[in-house]
């Protein structure tokens, strides 16, 4: 027995692959994850009784809303299903408040217009319920779309891309805005993005999609940290990739030891690799450390490479560089460091640095051919 | 003019909206939203209409409802009636030369209804029916509107159709067009003149009507 509250297999061929497992617990945000025509939004339509996929079983806080085995298929006004679509699909013709009483019904009709008032309260609308959507700003409908999607005391909140819409500025506050209002939802919610920074900042767990396939699940950070496949750490935008040869496993200091360019290179102890394998390893930018120059310190001796900066570009107070640590083979390590980090140590484009690449930073994955090496 | 000929435009062009109503919003809304076997097909025999000769339409209707043969003599065998030369005759007629006037434009009006807004409507937990009432039904209203007048006008001043299987009998098939033509054929000037004036401001109201509902849907829905 699981103690989820919504459990969703969908596996078919075609026309769209699917194969995916997926579990969420109540009060928890599960971001799928993916790039464009990875399958997120068919995997959220299924959930919603929008899209029929052949092999399926979804089952919500213990309601079957389909078993392809037992040919039970619920259409989406049967499940208690809040879903805020990509661009909103407010009902043009009617206001904020009629919008909101729409998914009202299980409510005597005289009571349905104070629980949609109250429902703009909580999303910050007050005063606005006789505009009509054209006249509302892109946040204030995504704000009205979240309402909607409430009102039905859904058994599961589906939220298909909803900051896709706004400018940067809004969607940081509507941010904010879903973090303070998720503490007071307690159903399960499932949220579409291809953007990783809002998937880090929102979700509890995330579920990486690719081809219509779940690759791996996890929290954001353990995906970022430890993907399974060098497919995943290209997927989650890792930078750091690369082809190595195992070397070495040492026991007593619990390090293995890798070939990568001629150059060894400690990682944490990793034995699931045999001596000699071929290996993709990664590096996370925050796991390289910057030597400073002129003052050597211990950090220094670990992993330590020297190359030149041959990015370099500055955004949000962050430096983004890239250096050179192989020129023949034209390798490159990419480094994002604190801006006044940067400013402090000189840094510019065809500066030479030290670095050092911080051996629990280094994560193993089998062998595949990468695109930048070979 | 004459009154009776107009009376029976108007009760013709009524009637053939209250058949071609619910026709249009089933029809044009299948079209709309459905995918199957045979839709460019079924289009196109519902477009012929446009583009054939009323008369032509005419014929075939005439050759169809013959109490003589086919489909005709089964009407007199079932039903002991024929639909040539009387009024029901011309309700078909101008239902069938209608079709793609009504059921295009519906058509293109329920097509216009983005699928995230009735997929929304359906997560509210309103079942199909509801779906159409609430939401389509108010959406594509001023598309069915305006099918709707185009239709009327066009049944008011339908002419080749009309004669070839109503014919020309007073108070029973002769419609102001046919009126009008029979004015011109006995000379008398002045009442075709006037029919003809009232059917033009008629026609024009319509058009602009049309426009204005077009222009006035545009504004809300942008």
């Amino acid at each position: 027995m699981t103690d989820s509250a919504i459990q969703i297999t969908l596996q078919q061929a075609a026309p769209i692959p699917l194969s995916v497992q997926l579990e969420c617990k109540s009060g928890e945000l599960l971001a799928l994850v993916g790039p464009s025509g990875s399958g997120k939004t068919t995997v959220l339509r299924a959930i919603a009784g929008l899209y029929q996929a052949q092999n399926a079983q979804i089952i919500c806080q213990g309601e079957v809303w389909q078993n392809s085995m037992q040919n039970i298929f619920l259409a989406p006004y049967q499940r208690h299903v809040g879903l805020v679509f990509q661009h909103y699909a407010l009902f043009p013709h009617m206001t904020v408040l009629e919008n909101i009483q729409q998914a009202i019904t299980h409510l005597p009709k005289q009571q349905r217009q104070a629980q949609a008032l109250e429902l703009l309260k909580k999303v910050h609308l007050e005063g606005l319920e006789q505009r009509y959507p054209k006249n509302l700003s892109g946040g204030q409908q995504q704000r009205v779309a979240v309402a909607r999607a409430l009102a039905r005391q859904p058994k599961v909140l589906l939220l298909d891309e909803p900051f896709s819409a706004v400018d940067q500025v809004t969607r940081r506050k509507l941010y904010r805005e879903l973090l303070v209002l998720r503490e007071s939802l307690s159903m399960p919610m499932i949220l579409v993005t291809h953007d990783l920074d809002e998937s880090n900042l929102l979700a509890d767990h995330i579920a990486l999609l690719h081809k219509g396939e779940i690759l791996q699940t996890g929290t954001p950070d353990f995906v970022a940290a430890h993907p399974k496949s060098a497919t995943i750490a290209r997927l989650m935008d890792q930078q750091n990739l690369f082809i190595a040869q195992i070397i070495s496993h040492d026991q007593t200091t619990k390090k293995t030891h890798l070939r990568w360019r001629g150059t060894l290179i400690e990682a944490t102890y990793q034995a699931q690799f045999a001596i000699n394998e071929r290996v993709c390893w990664m590096i996370q930018s925050e796991n390289i450390l910057l030597h400073r120059r002129g003052r050597p310190s211990n950090g220094n001796k670990e992993n330590p490479l020297q190359g030149q900066i041959t990015e370099y570009m500055e955004s949000s107070g962050l430096a983004h560089l890239r250096v050179q640590v192989d020129k023949q083979l034209d390798t490159t390590i990419s480094i994002n460091v604190p801006l006044h980090v940067a400013k402090r140590n000189a840094l510019g484009l065809h500066e030479e640095i030290g670095i050092s690449l911080l051996s629990e930073g280094i994560h193993l994955m089998p062998y595949q051919a990468l695109r930048s090496e070979s | 003019m004459d009154w009776q000929a107009l009376a029976l435009s108007v009760k013709l062009s009524f009637v053939t909206l209250l058949f071609l109503l619910p026709i249009g919003i089933l029809l044009g809304r299948w079209l709309a939203y459905r995918q199957f076997w045979g839709k460019s097909l079924l289009q196109t025999l519902l477009a012929l209409p446009l583009v054939l000769p009323p008369t032509v339409l005419g014929y075939y209707l005439l050759v169809a409802f013959s109490p003589n043969q086919g489909l005709g003599l089964w009407l007199v065998n079932t039903f002991g009636t024929t639909l040539i030369f009387n009024f029901q005759g011309l309700v078909l007629a101008s239902i069938i030369f209608n079709l793609p006037f009504a059921i295009h434009p519906m058509q293109r009006a329920f097509a216009a209804i983005p699928r995230e807004i009735r997929e929304a409507a359906a997560c509210c937990g309103m079942r199909p029916s509801l779906v159409l009432w609430k939401i389509e039904l108010p959406l594509a209203w001023p598309g069915i509107l305006s099918a709707m007048v185009i239709c009327f006008a066009h049944t008011l001043g339908e002419f080749g159709i009309v004669l070839m299987v109503g014919g020309n009998i007073p108070a029973e098939t002769q419609t102001i067009a046919i009126a009008i033509y029979d004015r011109v054929q006995s000379f008398d000037d002045h009442a075709a003149a006037v029919m003809s004036f009232s059917l033009l401001l008629f026609s024009m109201l319509t058009i602009s009507f049309t426009y204005w509902l077009s222009a006035r849907s545009e504004r809300t829905h942008d």
